[in-house]
């Protein structure tokens, strides 16, 4: 039986880390690196860097943070932000990425789905879906664009489904609604997308302490991804894991 | 005096993540080099397959640097070859994918399919069940290996004989069993990642190293 896996996220920009990232004794604290060794050692199961910048210019400096991650950090490693087409794809694999995460680039283009799948297999695409309320949608889900600020026309549930029929490996499901509350994680939208998703389902936003976790692999995450609650100090992934295990979810 | 490391050929055949498989073999001990090139993959003390994606890509890739030919003489003079996730895969007879036949290397036969089970990929961190005479796993007991995968092997046909040496199987599960890992004379490979399981995937392929 496998592992709920947990997974802190790193945005980073400019090859550095973003967003209040407080922990004690790190000499460089703005190294994604340096972070993603951190969480290693604490227990995380896979690690997330978000380049959320994503310019041009900067690609290089991304690529290099994550070879570098890659030859010192020996956990599987998940790359998103500003993934465009297949060749961005291939840079990220080639330089040491595992998986790549893609959002709005499929909604515009959902064939690039398909053409990273055939050439890479579905476990290298995680698709990500930044997903608020919508009285207007079937589902009562829609998916968004530009940080959740931007309807993007597309039933949640609906686009979850044709992606994963088109071969996607994982759906990272980011609640808009919940994310920054601190609230816990949005169960209902968890749920639906369960429904419907015969992949992985990564569950995002709203983790505000240990004892949230565990709720969201009832709802049927495979995996719980966090950023603030770790990146604050407020608790440690091996804490998360701890109340997880006295919920009766197996953990590393 | 320290011994010499081993030397270690990580197949550059363009699929498979060789900056964490190549660190990863470092710390195990052993100095690696990533190339296809014919005399310095004959000659290693060990030869590392990767592979990720397809098994119809992986063999493509390998075909393409005459792997085949290599890691068969290779293990005809009975020297080391570890294979890991497609880089495993490949090793069997054939494999079912997209609903094709993909031919393999055939140094094991079977024919790799894909699992029966209602979430796929098979991805995360599983329980392996390892024999005690094993070798990769000496050592190693109630650790969880990273798993990426679609499709594995279910069954074992190479029956036990008697005068040889009993090859060394693995199985995990999801949804059904498969093999997780093979040790056969010189041939070894891993369904999982050791190169992204953490501690216990570098502990193992410091036992490989070891073994060379």
């Amino acid at each position: 039986m496998l592992a709920t896996r947990v997974i802190p996220c790193l945005d980073v920009a400019h090859g550095r880390v973003v967003k209040g990232v407080r922990f004690q004794g790190l000499a460089d604290q703005g190294d994604p690196v340096e972070l993603a060794a951190r969480y290693a050692e604490q227990g995380a199961d896979e690690l997330t860097f978000l380049d959320v910048k994503a310019t041009v210019e900067d690609a290089g400096t991304m690529l290099d943070v994550v070879e570098r991650c890659a030859e010192q950090v020996f956990i599987p490693l998940t790359v998103g932000g500003g993934v465009r087409s297949r060749d961005d794809v291939a840079r990220l694999l080639a330089h040491g990425a595992d998986k790549v995460g893609v959002n709005s680039a499929a909604i515009r283009d959902p064939g690039l789905i398909d053409r990273i799948v055939a050439d890479f297999g579905s476990q290298v695409l995680v698709l990500s879906l930044d997903v608020r309320r919508a009285a207007d949608q079937p589902s009562g889900f829609e998916v968004t664009t530009h940080g959740g600020s931007r309807g993007a026309g597309l039933d949640a549930i609906a686009w979850a489904r044709e992606a994963v029929g088109r071969g996607v490996g994982e759906l990272l499901v980011n609640s808009i609604d919940a994310d920054g509350t601190k609230d816990g994680f949005d169960l209902e939208l968890t749920r639906a997308v369960r429904a419907v998703a015969t992949t992985p389902v990564i569950a995002s936003g709203g983790a505000g302490g240990p004892a949230d976790f565990a709720p969201a692999v009832g709802a049927g995450a495979d995996a719980v991804l966090a950023a603030s609650i770790f990146h604050s100090g407020q608790c440690t992934i091996g804490e998360v894991k701890d109340a997880m295990r006295e919920a009766g979810v197996t953990v590393r | 005096m320290t011994a010499a490391r081993p030397r270690v050929v990580l197949l550059d055949h363009g699929l498979g993540n060789v900056h964490s498989a190549a660190k990863a073999i470092e710390a195990g001990g052993a100095d690696v080099t990533l190339t296809a090139d014919r005399r310095q993959v004959l000659e290693a003390d060990g030869l590392v397959v990767p592979g990720v994606g397809s098994m119809a890509a992986v063999m493509a890739g390998i075909d393409a640097v005459h792997g085949g030919e290599l890691i068969g003489r290779r293990l005809a003079g009975g020297r080391p070859v570890l294979g890991i996730c497609v880089g495993m895969q490949v090793l069997f007879a054939s494999g079912e994918e997209g609903g094709g036949d993909v031919a393999g290397l055939d140094e094991w036969p079977g024919v790799v399919r894909r699992l029966d089970a209602p979430v796929l990929p098979h991805m995360g961190w599983a329980e392996v069940e390892a024999s005690e005479a094993s070798t990769l796993f000496a050592g190693i007991r109630d650790e969880r290996f990273y798993f990426v995968h679609s499709y594995a092997a279910t069954e074992w046909l190479i029956d036990p004989h008697p005068r040889i040496r009993q090859p060394q199987v693995t199985w995990a599960e999801h949804g059904e069993r498969f093999i997780a890992a093979v040790e056969n004379g010189p041939l070894s490979a891993t369904q999982f990642h050791p190169e992204k399981s953490g501690e216990a995937g570098l502990r193992l392929l410091g036992n490989w190293v070891r073994s060379l």
